[in-house]
C-alpha cells in the first residue's frame, strides 16, 4: 500500500511557465535558425545585406510556400498531396495553349486557378469520396497530370505569353516588395487565420488527432477533407500562374521535384508528418530559412548538390532536437 | 550626437569594406552549365580557367543547377546578379525561360553571352556555337581524304534518319564543298537511323555491296560506332577505314582495334576557353559583339558574329590515337 506512495510518477499540474513554454516552442527554434543564418550570411558575403538582393532571393521560395500553406492544412489533417508540381505542369500548360489561342491577361489567371482547382477537386473525390488512401491517390495523379503535359507538349514550349502577364513574376507592388512576396504575406495571414482562428481550422486539427473522435462528434470529416484538397489545388494553380508569368515560358518538365520541396517546407516548419499539429507561423519560417539557406549559399557559390546535402542535414537535425530532447526528458522523469 | 557619431562611423567601416572587398577582386565572369557533375561541362570550365589565367585579373565562377532544370538556372542567375559578377556565359536548359532572369542581369550591367546551346536572341549579346554546318562538312571530307591513300578514292556515308535535320544539312554541304576535294567520289549515302542494330546492318551491307569504298563517313555517333564494329567483325580492319562525328569515351574502343584512324568532334575545352575570352573582351569594351564584328580569342583566332549574333568556334576537334586517352576520360 505505501509502495504507490514512494513511486515516483511526476504529473505537473501545469505546463511550466508561460515564457519557458514559449521558448521551447518549436517556432521560436526555428526562428532561432533563421535569424543565425541570416547574420552568418551577412558576414560571409558583403552582397547579402542588400535591400534588391534579398527581395531576389524571396523569388527562391515564395511559389512553394503558397502550395506550403495548403499543404500544411492536409499535412496535419493527416493526408497528403504529392501531385502538387504536376498541378503546375497542367496548369501552366493549359493557360500556355490558351496565351497561343489569344485570350488575354485576366482569362489566363482564370484558366490557370480554375485547373488547380479541377485538380484539387479531382484528388478531393478519389480520396474523400472513395475514401482511397491520399499518399497512393496523389502518386497517381502526379504521373496522370505531368503525363498530360508531357503528351501536349512534347519536347515543344509555349512562349509568348501577354506582355502584362509578366507581372504576376516579374513585377513589383512598392520598392522591393514584389508581386509575389505581397502575395505571400497576404496569403500567410489568411491561411494563419483559416487554421487559428476558425470553427474548420479547429476541424481540420481534430481530424488530424482522432479521425474517430471526429466523425462522432459531427464533424463532416470528409467534407472538410475535400475541401483541403481543393485549396491545395487552387494554391497550386495560384504557384502556376506566378511561375509561368515568371519564365515567360512553359515546358513540360516546369516545377520538377517541387513537391518533395514543398513537404520539406512543411516539416520543417513543425507539422507533424503523423498530423495533428502544426502552425503557420512555423511554415513562414521554415520558407524564410530554406530560401535564405539556398541563396546564402548560392552567393557563396557553393554547387547545388552541397546545397541539398545541407538542406537535408538542417532537416533532420531541426526534426530531432526537440525528439532527443523529449527522450531525454522522459529518462529523467522515469529515474 | 554620440549615437549619430556612432552610426555614421558604422555606416563608414561597413562601406570601406565593401569597397575594398570590391576593389580588390578582379573581373567575375560566371560560367553557367546546364547541370553540375557532367564531364563535358567539366571540360569547358578547364578551358575556362585556362582563359582566365592567360588573360590575369579574371576570376571564373563555375556554377549550375543539380538538375537540368530552367528554375534551377534562373536561382543561379539571380544569385550572380547579386554578386554584381561582370559577365554570364549560359549554356541554357531552355532557350525563353531564362530570358526575364537574364534581362535582368543585363539591366544591371552584367554582360551575357550564351555558348553550346543557345538563349534566344533577346536574352543575350552573342551566342558561341562550337561549330558551323559548312566546317562540319569540310572536316568530313578532310578525314575521308586522310583515310585514302592519295586522298583518292571512294566512300560513303552512314548517316541517321532520311529527316535528321543536322545530318541532311552537313551532307548537303560535303557535297557542296566535294569540288575542293579532287579524286575524292561519293559511292552513296545509307541511312542507320541512328539505331545500333540497323546502322551495324547498313554497314554490313556497304561492305558487300560496294567493294570499291575504302571509308565510310558517319556524321552521327550511334553510325560511326556501329561501322566500327562492322568492320571489325568482318576482319576488314586495315582496308575500310571509318571516320566522322563521335564522342571519345565511345570511340575509344574503335582507335584502338585500328577500325578508325581519326574522328572529331567539337572540344568541350576549347569551348569553355572561348566562351570565356569573349566575355572579357566585351566587358573590356574591346568590342560590342554586333553582327559583322570579330572577337580575338586567344588560342582560337579571331571569331566572326555572324547572323542572329550566332558565331561559329572553329573546326571540329579531331581525336586520334594520340589524345583518345585524355580525352575518352572526359566524355
Amino acid at each position: 500500500m505505501s509502495d504507490t506512495a514512494t513511486t515516483k510518477r511526476a504529473i505537473p499540474d501545469r505546463l511550466g511557465t508561460r515564457t519557458s513554454r514559449i521558448l521551447a516552442s518549436w517556432e521560436v527554434l526555428l526562428f532561432g535558425v533563421a535569424v543565425l543564418i541570416f547574420v552568418f550570411n551577412a558576414f560571409a558575403s558583403p552582397y547579402f545585406l542588400n535591400a534588391w538582393n534579398l527581395s531576389d532571393a524571396t523569388f527562391n521560395f515564395t511559389e512553394k510556400a503558397m502550395i506550403a500553406f495548403a499543404m500544411a492544412l492536409l499535412v496535419i489533417a493527416g493526408e497528403i498531396d504529392l501531385s502538387v508540381a504536376a498541378i503546375i505542369a497542367l496548369a501552366s500548360t493549359t493557360m500556355g495553349a490558351a496565351a497561343q489561342a489569344g485570350i488575354g491577361t485576366p482569362g489566363l489567371v482564370a484558366i490557370g486557378i480554375a485547373v488547380g482547382l479541377a485538380c484539387g477537386a479531382f484528388n478531393g473525390l478519389l480520396v474523400s469520396g472513395l475514401r482511397l488512401p491520399s499518399i497512393v491517390v496523389t502518386i497517381g495523379t502526379m504521373s496522370l497530370f505531368r503525363g498530360i503535359s508531357y503528351i501536349v507538349l512534347g519536347d515543344q514550349a509555349y512562349g509568348k505569353y501577354p506582355a502584362d502577364f509578366a507581372f504576376f513574376g516579374q513585377g513589383y507592388v512598392v520598392w522591393v516588395f514584389s508581386f509575389e512576396l505581397v502575395l505571400f504575406i497576404t496569403l500567410a495571414i489568411a491561411f494563419a487565420i483559416l487554421l487559428h482562428a476558425t470553427n474548420f481550422g479547429r476541424h481540420v486539427y481534430v481530424i488530424g488527432n482522432n479521425e474517430f473522435a471526429a466523425r462522432f462528434s459531427g464533424i463532416p470529416v470528409e467534407r472538410v477533407k475535400f475541401i483541403l484538397f481543393l485549396l491545395t489545388g487552387l494554391m497550386a494553380g495560384v504557384a502556376a500562374v506566378c511561375l509561368t508569368s515568371r519564365l515567360g515560358s512553359t515546358r513540360p518538365s516546369i516545377a520538377q521535384g517541387w513537391e518533395l520541396e514543398v513537404v520539406t517546407m512543411v516539416v520543417l516548419g513543425g507539422v507533424s508528418i503523423l498530423g495533428g499539429a502544426g502552425t503557420i507561423a512555423g511554415v513562414v519560417i521554415a520558407a524564410f530559412v530554406m530560401g535564405l539557406v539556398t541563396f546564402g549559399l548560392g552567393l557563396l557559390n557553393v554547387p547545388g548538390i552541397v546545397m541539398s546535402i545541407f538542406v537535408g542535414l538542417l532537416l533532420i537535425i531541426t526534426i530531432a532536437i526537440p525528439i532527443v530532447a523529449q527522450r531525454f526528458k522522459e529518462m529523467s522523469l522515469g529515474k | 550626437m554620440k549615437l549619430a557619431n556612432k552610426l555614421a562611423i558604422g555606416v563608414a567601416i561597413a562601406f570601406a569594406a565593401m569597397t575594398t572587398a570590391a576593389s580588390a577582386a578582379d573581373m567575375k565572369i560566371a560560367l553557367v552549365v546546364k547541370s553540375l557533375g557532367n564531364g563535358f561541362f567539366e571540360a569547358a570550365n578547364k578551358g575556362a580557367q585556362e582563359a582566365a589565367k592567360e588573360l590575369g585579373g579574371v576570376q571564373v565562377i563555375y556554377t549550375g543547377p543539380t538538375s537540368t532544370t530552367a528554375e534551377g538556372q534562373i536561382e543561379v542567375i539571380n544569385s550572380l546578379i547579386a554578386q554584381g559578377v561582370d559577365a554570364i556565359a549560359i549554356s541554357a536548359n531552355d532557350p525563353d525561360a531564362v530570358i526575364p532572369a537574364l534581362k535582368k542581369a543585363a539591366q544591371r550591367g552584367i554582360k551575357v553571352i550564351s555558348w553550346d546551346s543557345a538563349v534566344a536572341k533577346e536574352g543575350r549579346i552573342m551566342h558561341l556555337n562550337p561549330s558551323s554546318n559548312e566546317l562540319i562538312g569540310k572536316m568530313c571530307l578532310t578525314l575521308a581524304k586522310n583515310h585514302l591513300e592519295g586522298g583518292k578514292g571512294d566512300f560513303a556515308i552512314l548517316s541517321a534518319t532520311t529527316t535528321s535535320t543536322n545530318q541532311n544539312t552537313w551532307i548537303a554541304e560535303m557535297k557542296k564543298q566535294i569540288k575542293d576535294f579532287p579524286g575524292l567520289n561519293l559511292a552513296t549515302t545509307v541511312y542507320g537511323d541512328d539505331l545500333a542494330d540497323k546502322s551495324y546492318r547498313e554497314a554490313q551491307g556497304l561492305l558487300k555491296s560496294q567493294p570499291n569504298v575504302k571509308v565510310i563517313v558517319a556524321p552521327t555517333t550511334v553510325g560511326v560506332l556501329a561501322a566500327s564494329q562492322a568492320v571489325k567483325d568482318a576482319g576488314m580492319i586495315g582496308k575500310v577505314y571509318v571516320t566522322g562525328l563521335g564522342l571519345p569515351s565511345e570511340m575509344a574502343g574503335a582507335i584502338k582495334s585500328g577500325a578508325t584512324k581519326e574522328f572529331a568532334i567539337w572540344n568541350p575545352i576549347d569551348l569553355g576557353y572561348s566562351a570565356t575570352q569573349i566575355a572579357y573582351h566585351i566587358v573590356k569594351g574591346d568590342t560590342d559583339a554586333k553582327p559583322g564584328s570579330a572577337i580575338k580569342a586567344g588560342r582560337m583566332g579571331s571569331i566572326k558574329i555572324g547572323d542572329n549574333g550566332e558565331a561559329a568556334m572553329a573546326d571540329p576537334f579531331v581525336y586520334n590515337a594520340k589524345n583518345i586517352d585524355e580525352f575518352s576520360k572526359i566524355f
